[in-house]
């Protein structure tokens, strides 16, 4: 072990990678840090509070995150496959617990954070994010001999796979987090070659259990009153609907070149909530301007096009299936949260990657990038 | 297998690529092609606009004398956003609010309600603004009551105090002028919609009546406007703009404050005198005209109030009486609103007429105590006949019975009741030429035109109430079921849209439907003291800066010409001189000291009162002074006074004593009325403390 890790140092996080990928994915961070902050240094000034407290939080959620993505690179992936079992099983762990009361907090109306003594908090729901698509790779990219597809059994076992840990988040429940994941889930099963009839069912599937979910009153008040002002936004001005609005208002008052840095009304007022995570994107779009945003879309165009290579060089099954997971979590959370932003898409409270304040998703975000890099340094 | 997922791969990557590129389809509409509609509503969220109102214009009369000035008043205000979220809806609060102030509870409740929450019948004393506006409930605190107030706001959450500039009627000469000047209130949700294309702000005052409202806009100035970024808690965190007030400008009255005193009182003892006499007097108007000018030197209305209680918190009470008909309508201005018949004053219209249709001036006329016309008798005034009179008699004596005769064969000539097609009219037409019917188009809002019962007049009140009385058994009261009605309805109903012979008979002598505004008669006699012309009356002299410069002054405008020729002026100037050296007014007018002409009416009022009595007479005098050269043109109106000479007659006569100085009174006017600008002491616009 010692010989093959110090032969493949040589090909580390920041030499043998995808170059173009961590550049952008770098210049995301540092824009990142510069939001957060944007977001939150005049507030907390006006208010006598630290105006640098998000600002130090989120540079060592940064740091934490650039660690674990290169944590994730000095492990041939492929020897992961042996700790896929447990990784899962940790995942769905911490789900479980997420839902014991004393151990999960609720914030917006869903159980979805374990609160640690000395204030620290985790989100269990986006590691599940990485278990489930490992854990589904694992089960897809295993072929009979001669077989160039994977068997029913293999899908039903891969939905299981997937399925518990959902279910767990439905419980919680965070909606957002099942859309993107379910996502992921039906784009993995369709790109694996599983028969049509799957995906097709799984769709299908799908919208039974939207409405079910809603029919059963699973899905709370507080999610379909944010659906319904996706829907009609004058419906609601008071909470959800009002925070769209303010939302789509704040971006639409940047024009062009935006109002400058740390010089947006809208942002600095903190008119739309949770401006400094989920909502990040306001920031970028009254700031910096159609011209700062656009490039905002640009480096997130230029990840999922370099997953996209990633996924199409290696000849291995295994990263194939990994890769194309996370391109598609990546995929949907980028449109589901900047949509939101901007009223293309309801409300759920899912953060942007790489933009919003947090340490759990932080986190997921960067292992995900350090198994792509993985990927891409095992292939040639 | 390769091909087939190398397939699938590329579609999932055109699907990535379109989703990404809506994104930026969706960030290009918002930013560029939607971005300056949202960057307006973005300044709508976070700006507000902080009004500061600016010194409101000093009225003054035409000597200089403040009419109208501002005084420094602490407010005490309610948020209505506050208290409604107590469980008794902050009636506990208010309680403890009349409680300090002194005031009825009751009053406050009503002052802090909006209009359209309370029942109609309730509304006297209602907030007329919006419920986010502070809403006022006296201006008059004192220092010790704010500090109570102010110091325990644990026990008055939702109260507020502040000084505030408050619009006051000093009343220096003992005018009141109530109807002239007018008065402010909050602005309404109309205001502010900009119905009249003008630019308000919510905790702005404007005028409401009178003057105030008239030339709001002018003694209002420019408010100052503080525009503040808040966020999302309303706190303050810049400053974008800041614009002083600038100060309204003063208005010169034409009207004088010493005049208009004297002139409120001799109305009010007119109306006592009236009462004294027997009759009921519930109100009247008198006014002083320049003859020469249009100027208005005075206008009084009866019963007047003081215009003070407006800004000092009216009360349910005082609200409900200015509008209640037991205590006679006080908001109502008689002198421009008041329409009723001018009676035997109308004589110099009928005379005219008379001239026009060929009747010589210079010949004699039989003055019976009675006229047959078809089954009706119209009886002289007094019922006595005066024989063969000249016209200067008749007019001197109000003899009646002659104008029944020329306006029966007047009305018999244009065709009866089967006019011809281009009637002559002359009648009609004479009273249009004096203004009957048409506004004056003095610069006092809400003036009424009289009514000119002409043949289109009657065509249109047929169109309206034919059905009424075709159909008067069913649609009629029970109490009008009278043999006299029933026959005058079926007499209605048969012919009414015409003018028939006892319509024209009752014209002739300014009866009937008939009906001007004492303003309107003011200015007929101005007309007939000047020479001829109609001037329009003006109450605003000049509008002046605080700085001192001259605005705009407003000069003497002629509206129309009598139709009358030089020498039938003459005749009617002579006339209305004989009605007081020898007729109707002698009595009242002698001794006076100055050469008056005028004449005296006393109209005959159908109806009654609201305790079922029949109406009294209404007691009109109407006249210029000197005689020999015109200055004054002044007229009384006594509405249920009894006779012309002994109620309005009498009471004009004081009036002159006050103007030229007669029988032991002061002169207001020594040497005529101001003409010359005065100096204006903008220092009475700041708050007096």
């Amino acid at each position: 072990m010692k010989i093959s890790l110090k032969a493949q140092s040589k090909r580390g996080f920041f030499t043998g990678a995808d170059q173009i990928l961590n550049a952008a994915v770098f210049l995301l961070l540092l824009i990142g840090i510069v939001l957060v902050y944007a977001a939150t240094r005049d507030w907390f000034a006006a208010n006598d509070l630290d105006p640098e407290y998000y600002l130090k939080r989120q540079i060592v959620n940064v740091i934490i995150g650039i660690a674990l993505a290169y944590g994730t690179t000095l492990i041939d992936y492929r020897l992961l496959r042996a700790y896929t079992p447990f990784v899962w099983g940790f995942g769905v762990l911490g789900l479980v617990a997420v839902l014991i009361p004393g151990l999960g907090s609720t914030v917006n109306g869903a159980r979805s954070w374990i609160s640690f003594p000395g204030g620290l908090q985790f989100q269990p729901a986006e590691l599940a994010k990485i278990s489930i698509i490992v854990g589904m790779a694992l089960i897809l990219s295993e072929r009979m001999a001669g077989e160039d597809r994977p068997s029913d059994k293999q899908v039903l076992q891969a939905l299981g796979v997937a399925g518990l840990p959902l279910i767990l988040i439905v419980a919680q429940p965070d909606l957002g987090t099942v859309l993107i994941i379910s996502a992921a889930v039906i784009t993995m099963i369709a790109l694996s070659g599983a028969s049509l009839y799957w995906v097709v069912g799984l769709l299908l599937a799908g919208v039974v259990g939207v409405y079910l979910a809603i029919a059963s009153g699973e899905v709370s008040e507080y999610q379909l009153n944010r659906l319904k002002s996706f829907v009609d936004p004058s419906a609601d001005l008071q909470a959800s609907g009002y925070q769209l609005r303010q939302a789509r208002i704040t971006i639409g008052s940047g024009g062009l070149l935006g109002k400058g840095l740390f010089n947006g009304p809208q942002t600095n007022g903190r008119f739309v909530p949770e401006q400094q995570t989920d909502f990040i994107f306001t920031v970028a779009g009254e700031e910096l301007g159609f011209i700062g945003s656009s490039f905002i879309l640009l480096l997130y165009f230029i990840v999922l096009m370099r997953a996209f290579a990633i996924a199409r060089a290696t000849t291995d099954l295994f990263g194939k299936m990994v890769s194309i997971g996370v391109v598609a979590w990546f995929s949907f959370q980028i449109f589901e949260n900047i949509g939101m932003t901007m009223g293309l898409m309801p409300m759920t409270g899912v953060p942007l990657l790489f933009l919003s304040y947090g340490g759990s998703a932080m986190f997921a975000n960067m292992i995900a990038i350090g198994l792509l890099q993985n990927v891409y340094q095992r292939t040639r | 297998m390769r091909d087939r997922s190398t397939l699938t791969l590329l579609v999932a990557q055109v699907l990535v690529i379109s989703l990404m590129l809506s994104l930026f389809g969706r960030l290009f509409y918002l930013q560029i092609a939607d971005g300056p509609r949202y960057q307006e509503a973005a300044l709508d969220i976070q700006s507000r606009d902080i009004v500061a109102p600016a010194l409101r214009g000093l009225i003054v009369d035409n000597e200089g004398n403040a009419l109208a000035t501002n005084k420094a008043g602490l407010m005490v205000t309610a948020d209505r956003s506050v208290l409604d979220k107590f469980e008794d809806k902050g009636v506990s609060v208010l309680n403890r609010v009349a409680e300090v102030l002194k005031l009825e509870y009751q009053d406050i409740y009503t002052r802090t309600r909006l209009c359209g929450e309370l029942a109609s019948g309730e509304r006297n004393g209602c907030w007329n603004g919006n419920r986010y506006q502070p809403i006022p409930i006296t201006k008059d605190a004192s220092e010790n009551q704010v500090f109570t107030i102010l110091e325990r706001s644990d026990l008055f959450p939702g109260i507020d105090a502040k000084p505030v500039s408050i619009r006051s009627y000093p009343s220096l000469a003992g005018q009141k002028a109530t109807h002239v000047l007018g008065y402010l209130g909050p602005i309404t949700e109309k205001n502010l919609n900009n119905e009249e294309g003008k630019r308000y702000y919510r905790n702005e005052l404007i005028g409401k009546a009178g003057i105030e409202l008239l030339y709001d806009e002018q003694l209002r100035g420019i408010p100052g406007i503080k525009t503040v970024i808040v966020d999302r808690k309303e706190i303050v965190r810049q400053e974008s703009l800041n614009r002083a007030p600038v100060p309204g400008n003063h208005l010169v009255l034409n009207l004088n404050a010493k005049l208009q005193a004297a002139v409120e009182v001799e109305l009010k003892d007119a109306v006592f005198r009236a009462r004294a006499n027997g009759y009921r007097g519930d109100s009247g108007a008198a006014i002083v005209m320049d003859v020469k000018t249009g100027e208005v030197l005075a206008m009084a209305s009866y019963p007047d109030y003081d215009l003070n209680i407006w800004e000092n918190g009216i009360t349910v009470n005082q609200a409900r009486d200015l509008y209640s008909e037991k205590s006679g309508v006080p908001a109502f201005s008689r002198a421009i609103q008041g329409e009723f018949a001018p009676a035997s004053t109308f004589k110099v219209i009928s005379l005219s007429a008379a001239v026009d249709a060929g009747y010589s001036l210079k010949t004699t006329y039989e003055c019976p105590a009675e006229v047959q016309i078809g089954d009706r008798t119209f009886k002289n005034f007094d019922s006595n006949a005066a024989g063969r009179i000249s016209m200067t008699t008749a007019m001197a004596i109000s003899c009646d019975s002659i104008w029944y005769q020329i306006a029966y064969d007047e009305w018999v000539r244009d065709g009866g009741l089967r006019p011809k097609p281009s009637p002559n009219d002359y009648f009609f037409n004479s009273a249009k030429g004096y203004g009957l019917g048409k506004k004056t188009g003095v610069d006092l809002p809400s003036e009424l035109s009289g009514r000119l019962p002409n043949r289109q007049w009657k065509l249109d009140w047929y169109d309206r109430n034919k059905d009424f009385y075709c159909n008067y058994s069913e649609k009629a009261k029970k109490s009008q079921l009278t043999p006299y009605l029933i026959e005058i309805a079926r007499e209605n109903c048969l012919d009414g849209d015409k003018v028939r012979a006892g319509d024209m008979v009752n014209f002739s002598i300014g009866q009937g439907d008939t009906l001007m505004t004492p303003l309107q008669l003011a200015v007929a006699y101005s007309a007939l003291a000047n020479g001829g012309k109609l001037m329009v009356p003006k109450v605003a002299k000049a509008i002046v800066e605080p700085s001192g410069r001259v605005v705009k002054e407003f000069k003497p405008e002629i509206s129309g010409r009598l139709p009358i020729k030089k020498s039938t002026l003459k005749f009617l100037q002579n006339s209305l001189r004989a009605v007081v050296t020898g007729g109707t007014a002698t009595g009242a007018f002698s001794g006076v000291g100055v050469e008056v002409s005028g004449k005296t009416g006393t109209g005959q009022v159908f109806g009654r009162n609201l305790d079922g009595s029949s109406k009294d007479d209404t007691s009109w005098f109407a006249s210029f002074a000197p005689s020999k050269k015109p200055e004054y043109a002044v007229v009384m109106m006594v509405s249920q006074g009894g006779f012309g000479a002994s109620t309005s007659g009498v009471g004009v006569r004081k009036i002159y004593e006050h103007i030229f100085g007669t029988n032991g009174r002061v002169a207001i006017f020594p040497n005529g009325n101001p003409k010359k600008l005065p100096r204006i002491d903008s220092s009475k616009a700041e708050l007096l403390p």
